[in-house]
């Protein structure tokens, strides 16, 4: 069958989340193969969880430079295993590095790209994947001419998972060219913070605007947040004015979401703004101006002031929820 | 030092954007054209370099068709010092990858230590071109930056990851891309909008860069459909008497979301 090569990407020693979404886009095209850098003898570790995700060859490209230069490891580990395997398709999530090897390896090998597919299948001998375009106002299908294809996948926009398979192995050691690669000089891992969940792929997400204030009254959508057990979001103006910090930014330039549940408090929904939610299923707006953008996209919108409004809304769940 | 910023022409964000639903490509004519801000970022970059290092260069390189010259012009007022349009009629719809080969011809013609663009822009939001470029030129790139450095012979800069950040560095000549994070972009000023007029902006041609228009072997990316979403509309919309929590608390309720 035809070989799909998925690159699962490592974070501080664990393999990312994206790595079953990817994994069982790769099973819905062919026969998928997880493709890993990884430093010298630090692979034997993952090969029976990739396996459990569905992978039915696992590709371990050893080198030194884990960690070390940005991009170039995990580059020469998907291009030597195009090489070895001939690939109908690679998958890469659609995050910062996922992109960046994607781009690189589409430039080396002349092979085209589709970028942020939503979703993927196979359609004869071609792949055709959907993109959620301008915030969702169209789905556009694409596919690529002249194989393969290069495919970059939304985080979590994938939520099936693969059958298990008892994967073969494959060993080998790449080396990354350092007169064209980045250096890693250092790597801080943000505070583990709160145990709230993900804004990216989150059920439900209460998110702030400049309304709030200041950094002290953002603290409210935290807390309607938390009785809600939703992800906490933010408009590009409250992230500017430092009432949060920039990953929390939903929006044209930020995250995209799609919950069940979208809370939007002092935001007067820019269309930058509501590009990066409008297709949540179910929208609540407060906002102290009737005439505020944000309620042409509302089912269920609050003339109101937050600081009234959502006291009463976190009692009343509250209460409901210690009946 | 001579630097590079690449700029895309995109429809206004403020405005509603469109894809024509015959070839899926953008309604140039929909709305507003206009420099991504993205790329106003980037040219602050390279602008504040030259502010602090007298004799530095700056050119901003566009991809497109005939009315990028007014994105070019903006940027012209901004600061930059010169302009390259790369202009053919065989680049309409060009996807990433052959934006990507020609905007890397178009930087080696033009010959700099650092070429500086914008993480991804807000139309395709494909944030893939600056790699490829770098892939094509063979040289480092520092992606995602929300701040940079540039030194006389490297650049570092600091890029957010999904468990935290990190610092990276590069020797030049190389790429980066940066983020909205990354600079607030000036304004034109009077005499600025003025000394545009009389800067420097080539029009070249794929020959001009000694290119194929066929792109022989090269794959692609193509659209096979397009369909519009249906629009949102506006559902119940109360006015606060007192009692609003509550009743939105019954709403939640009624819709089983609490
Ligand atoms: C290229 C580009 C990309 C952008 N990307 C993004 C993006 O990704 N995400 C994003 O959000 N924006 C983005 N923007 C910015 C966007 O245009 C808006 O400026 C921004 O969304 C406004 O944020 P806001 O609604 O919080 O602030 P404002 O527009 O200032 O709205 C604040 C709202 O709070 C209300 N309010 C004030 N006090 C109260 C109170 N006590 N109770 C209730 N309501 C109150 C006001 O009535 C007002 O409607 C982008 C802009 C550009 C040009």
């Amino acid at each position: 069958m035809n070989k799909i090569l998925a690159l699962i990407e490592m974070s501080g020693g664990e393999m990312c989340s994206t790595t079953p979404g990817l994994l069982a886009a790769a099973a819905r095209l062919g026969t998928p193969v997880a493709v890993v850098a990884v430093a010298p003898g630090g692979g034997t570790g993952l090969v029976a969880e990739l396996g459990s995700l569905g992978a039915e060859h696992v590709y371990l490209a050893e080198s030194d430079q884990v960690g070390k230069l940005l991009v170039g490891p995990q580059l020469e580990a998907l291009s030597a295993a195009m090489t070895a395997l001939q690939p109908v398709a690679v998958v890469v999530a659609n995050s910062a590095e996922g992109r960046d090897v994607a781009a690189r390896l589409a430039a080396r090998t002349r092979a085209g790209l589709i970028v942020d597919a939503v979703d993927v299948r196979s359609e004869g001998e071609r792949i055709v994947a959907t993109h959620s375009v301008f915030g969702g106002a169209y789905a556009v299908e694409s596919t690529v001419e002249g194989a393969p294809a290069i495919v970059t996948v939304r985080q979590g926009a994938i939520e099936e998972r693969a059958n298990a398979a008892t994967p073969a192995v494959t060993t080998v050691t790449v080396s990354a060219d350092p007169a064209h690669s980045a250096v890693i000089e250092s790597v801080s891992a943000r505070d583990a913070g709160s145990d709230r969940p993900e804004l990216r792929g989150a059920a439900r997400v209460v998110s702030g605007g400049r309304g709030l204030g200041s950094r002290e009254s953002f603290v409210l959508v935290e807390q309607l947040a938390d009785a809600l057990g939703a992800a906490v979001g933010a408009s590009r103006a409250a992230v500017d004015a430092g009432y949060v910090a920039q990953t929390s930014q939903v929006g044209q330039t930020g995250i995209t979401v799609s919950p069940q549940l979208y809370v939007a408090l002092g935001i007067s929904g820019a269309i930058q703004h509501r590009a990066g939610m409008q297709t949540a299923k179910t929208i609540v707006a407060i906002n102290t101006d009737a005439d505020a953008p944000i309620f042409d996209v509302a089912d269920f919108g609050v003339v109101g002031d937050v600081f009234t409004v959502v006291p009463q809304l976190i009692e009343a769940i509250k209460a409901r929820a210690s009946r | 030092m001579k630097i590079a910023v690449l700029v895309k022409q995109v429809p206004d964000t403020d405005e509603e954007r469109r894809l024509d639903p015959a070839s899926g490509l953008l309604d140039r004519l929909a709305g507003e054209n206009v420099a991504d801000e993205i790329n106003e970022r980037a040219l602050e970059v390279a602008l504040s370099h030259k502010d602090s290092h007298k004799g530095t260069e700056v050119v901003v390189i566009s991809l497109g068709p005939e009315s990028v010259t007014k994105a070019l012009r903006k940027v012209l007022s901004m600061g930059a010092d010169s302009a390259v349009h790369v202009l053919d009629e065989a680049l309409a719809g060009a996807d990433a990858g052959r934006t990507a080969v020609v905007l890397a011809a178009a930087v080696k013609q033009a010959g700099v230590d650092l070429v500086v663009a914008g993480n991804e822009s807000t139309d395709g939001r494909g944030g893939v071109v600056p790699a490829m470029v770098a892939e094509q030129l063979g040289l480092p790139h520092l992606s995602f930056l929300d701040a940079v450095e540039i030194s006389a012979g490297s650049v570092t800069g600091e890029r957010g990851t999904d468990s935290g950040s990190m610092v990276v560095s590069a020797p030049l000549p190389a790429v980066i891309s940066v983020t909205e994070r990354s600079a607030e972009a000036r304004f034109p000023n009077f005499r600025g909008i003025m000394m545009a007029k009389r800067k420097p902006l080539s029009v070249v041609s794929l020959a001009d860069l000694g290119m194929d228009p066929d792109f022989a072997g090269m794959g692609r990316s193509v659209v096979v459909t397009t369909s519009a979403r249906p629009l949102r509309t506006a559902g119940k919309k109360i006015v606060d008497e007192g009692n609003a929590g509550t009743r939105l608390a019954e709403f939640l309720v009624a819709e089983q979301l609490v």
